[in-house]
């Protein structure tokens, strides 16, 4: 039995949103239904990225859509937000690869590169003709990435790369990674630089057995000893701050798509506990342990939309700092996260079955909870703004 | 080509409906969407102007929140938008309708006027036919595809049991465009983006007052339709039952 997603809104939220806005959520949504509804289920359990889709989501604008000029649609923050929010509605997976191509590739090329990288990257990073991925991580350096090991060293006038990625989105699919290192000649300062992946010495592999985000691609890259021009360094980079500042792009969508997720949940929930008869022919939904998993699902979801559209109306302002970001990352992905568990228990042993994308949003949430700063991370990062006391 | 599109804001197909006190028509707190035939007939203008260059335009008549449809089509690419704007327009029937766009197009002329088939809540299937009648233009209704030649246009127009009609007709003409004549395209975020710039004339009830008249058709009650649905059941020996059946069949459902 198919559920059709009939949409979310207790509050009259949309009245907060600009015609345009709206238009930009709908046409985001029905491009989801439309497309990657039907597919995802199979994609999940055959754990296959829907390549198919990427050239349709860049025709349409979807990849750096809040950036400005290189064909990007210079979209508000809080119409990028709901786009991201439809297509995690979706699939968590599908939102994480624009993601990663979108604030992970092509914002840190928009923000620290030179303008002949700009020209080269961001035109064919917005079609979707070629893809990017992200190199932070380290099998031993997640949360505290400014420990990382991989090393550039300038040698005339090029930089020679050494050092191992873990966790990384979009790695064997790749045209062009952004791998951050500590430059030797420079006190080991971290930098960013754009390294094709068909460069020698770079190699990407899929990471097997994962049981989230299976309709995405996650990789471990390995680069030794490679070798790219000293134009390859993203001029504009340095520091830590740098991929952070990309992290702050990325973490504010991921906090709009947490409400997709579990609007599909409670939605999904929902209609089955008014088809659902138990006990005296009565729908589920009319027993009170069940009204109170809804009632919890929709204000917790209602409260995250406003929680996410104010920091959205910060960022167009130029007012969001990261803790704002922060308290919408880690608020509404556990959030999502609760939902899903709850729905599933709505839909007693259906809910485990993927003929519904309960369990699928369950399992892809918890990657969402870890990457882009676990929740703790976030939870420290709160209390250090509220303390002014670091308790890294 | 120059086309123009008449586009209607209608309550959303599966929105749960609330009758309006007077018990007309439903209450105003719905959401709403395009036409569905309407969606197709803008795609259809935004494909022949693709093949044959020209301008497309788009009209609707309704209160503020009707501006919503026009906003779409910009964003899919059409080229301006022109909006009757006034509750009052709610209410209109097919042939007044038809007359106030009449009077607000009096200055343009096009090539093609589209409509959709019909529009999803009043269902009239008129306001093309009758646009047609008042421009003293020719029209074809239900139309599944459009190929334009020396001589005008050759359009395949849909009968009923699967046959297909074709007609040879001349330009200007009004064609009502059948849903599903082609695929429909999303509008892009950069679409949406540019749709801002483009123009959108608004068009006052007083405006076009003169042309209209005191509507010709009216809705008296609406209401919700009640369950009468109820199961009795027959009981006696075989053969009674079988003749009380038979005679309920016969006088009472007449299926027999
Ligand atoms: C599917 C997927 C895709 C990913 N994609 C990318 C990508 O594209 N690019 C990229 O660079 N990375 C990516 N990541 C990696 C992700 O960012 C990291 O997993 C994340 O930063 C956490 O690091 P870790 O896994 O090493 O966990 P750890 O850092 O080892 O943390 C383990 C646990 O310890 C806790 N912890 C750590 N430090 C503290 C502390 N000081 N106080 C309290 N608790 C603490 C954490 O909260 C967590 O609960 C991805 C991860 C996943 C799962
Ligand atoms: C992997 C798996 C293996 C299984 N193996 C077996 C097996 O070997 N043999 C077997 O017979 N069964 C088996 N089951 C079925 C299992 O026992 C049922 O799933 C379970 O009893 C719940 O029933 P349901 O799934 O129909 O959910 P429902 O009964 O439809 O319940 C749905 C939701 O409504 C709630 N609910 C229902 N009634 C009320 C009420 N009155 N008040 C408040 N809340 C209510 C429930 O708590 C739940 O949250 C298995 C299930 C699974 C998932």
């Amino acid at each position: 039995m198919a559920i059709k997603f009939k949409g979310v809104d207790f509050i009259e939220f949309d009245t907060l949103l600009t015609d345009d806005e709206r238009l930009v959520r709908d046409t985001a949504r029905k491009f989801i239904e439309d497309n990657l509804i039907p597919i995802i289920e199979e994609c999940n359990r055959a754990g296959r990225f829907p390549r198919e889709l990427v050239k349709p989501m860049g025709d349409l604008g979807f990849f750096g859509a809040s950036l400005k000029g290189y064909g990007c649609a210079g979209m508000s923050n809080v119409e990028y937000g709901l786009v991201t929010q439809e297509l995690e509605r979706g699939d968590s997976g599908v939102r994480s690869f624009v993601s990663v191509q979108s604030a992970l590739v092509m914002y840190p090329i928009y923000a620290f590169g030179s303008d002949e990288q700009k020209q080269t990257w961001l035109p064919a990073l917005q079609k979707g003709e070629k893809l990017g991925c992200f190199g932070l991580t380290e099998p031993d350096f997640g949360s505290n990435p400014g420990g990382m090991r991989t090393r550039a060293r300038k040698v005339g006038n090029e930089y020679v790369l050494n050092g191992e990625k873990m966790w990384i989105t979009s790695g064997t699919i790749a045209d062009v990674a952004i791998i951050w290192a500590k430059v030797e000649n420079e006190d080991n300062k971290i930098r960013g630089f754009l390294v094709e992946t068909n460069r020698p010495g770079f190699k990407a592999e899929d990471i097997h057995g994962k049981w989230s985000l299976r309709a995405s691609v996650t990789s471990g890259l390995s680069l030794q000893d490679v070798r790219v021009p000293e134009s390859n360094l993203l001029p504009g980079s340095g520091g830590l701050k740098s991929p952070l500042m990309c992290l702050n792009q990325a973490r504010y969508g991921i906090a709009w798509g947490a409400i997709g997720a579990a609007m599909a949940c409670y939605d999904c929930a929902l209609q089955y506990s008014l088809l659902r008869k138990q006990f005296r022919d009565q729908p589920i939904a009319s027993h009170q342990l069940v009204q109170e998993k809804l009632s919890w699902m929709i204000t917790e979801i209602t409260k995250a939309q406003l929680l996410v559209l104010q920091v959205g109306r910060l960022k167009d302002q130029g007012k969001a700092e990261h803790y704002h970001i922060s308290m919408a990352k880690r608020n509404n992905v556990w959030m999502a996260l609760e939902c899903a568990r709850l729905s599933r228990d709505i839909l007693g042993a259906n809910g485990v079955a993927d003929d519904y994308p309960i369990m699928r949003h369950m399992m892809n949430l918890e990657s969402v909870k870890t990457y882009e700063g676990t929740q703790d991370i976030h939870t420290l990062i709160i209390g250090a703004r509220v303390t002014g006391i670091d308790a890294f | 080509m120059k086309i123009l599109v008449c586009m209607k804001q209608v309550p959303q197909k599966d929105a749960p409906l609330k009758l309006n006190e007077s018990g007309t028509w439903i209450r105003e707190d719905v959401s709403y969407e395009v036409n569905e035939p309407d969606a197709f007939a803008l795609e259809e203008s935004l494909r022949q102007k693709e093949k044959h260059g020209g301008e497309v335009v788009v009209i609707t008549s309704g209160p503020a929140r009707a501006q919503q449809v026009l906003r779409e089509a910009l964003a899919k690419g059409a080229d301006r938008a022109i909006h009757l704007e006034d509750n009052a327009f709610v209410g209109l029937d097919a042939f007044n309708t038809a007359r106030a766009f009449a009077a607000a197009i009096k200055d343009e002329q096009f090539d093609l006027i589209f409509t959709g088939l019909q529009s999803d809540d009043y269902g009239y299937a008129q306001t093309g036919v009758v646009l047609a009648e008042l421009l003293g233009w020719p029209h074809a209704t239900i139309i599944m595809h459009i190929e334009k030649n020396d001589a005008g246009i050759r359009v395949k127009r849909e009968l009923e049991a699967g046959y297909f009609q074709y007609v040879d007709m001349p330009l200007p003409a009004v064609l009502t465009i059948q849903s599903g004549i082609n695929k429909l395209r999303y509008a892009t975020l950069i679409g949406i983006k540019q749709a801002k710039n483009k123009p959108l004339r608004k068009v006052t009830l007083a405006e076009v007052q003169s042309a209209i008249g005191a509507n010709l058709q009216k809705i008296e009650r609406l209401y919700v339709p009640q369950k009468t649905k109820n199961t009795e059941f027959l009981e006696g020996p075989p053969a009674e039952v079988a003749k009380k059946l038979v005679d309920k069949l016969r006088n009472e459902v007449r299926v027999l």
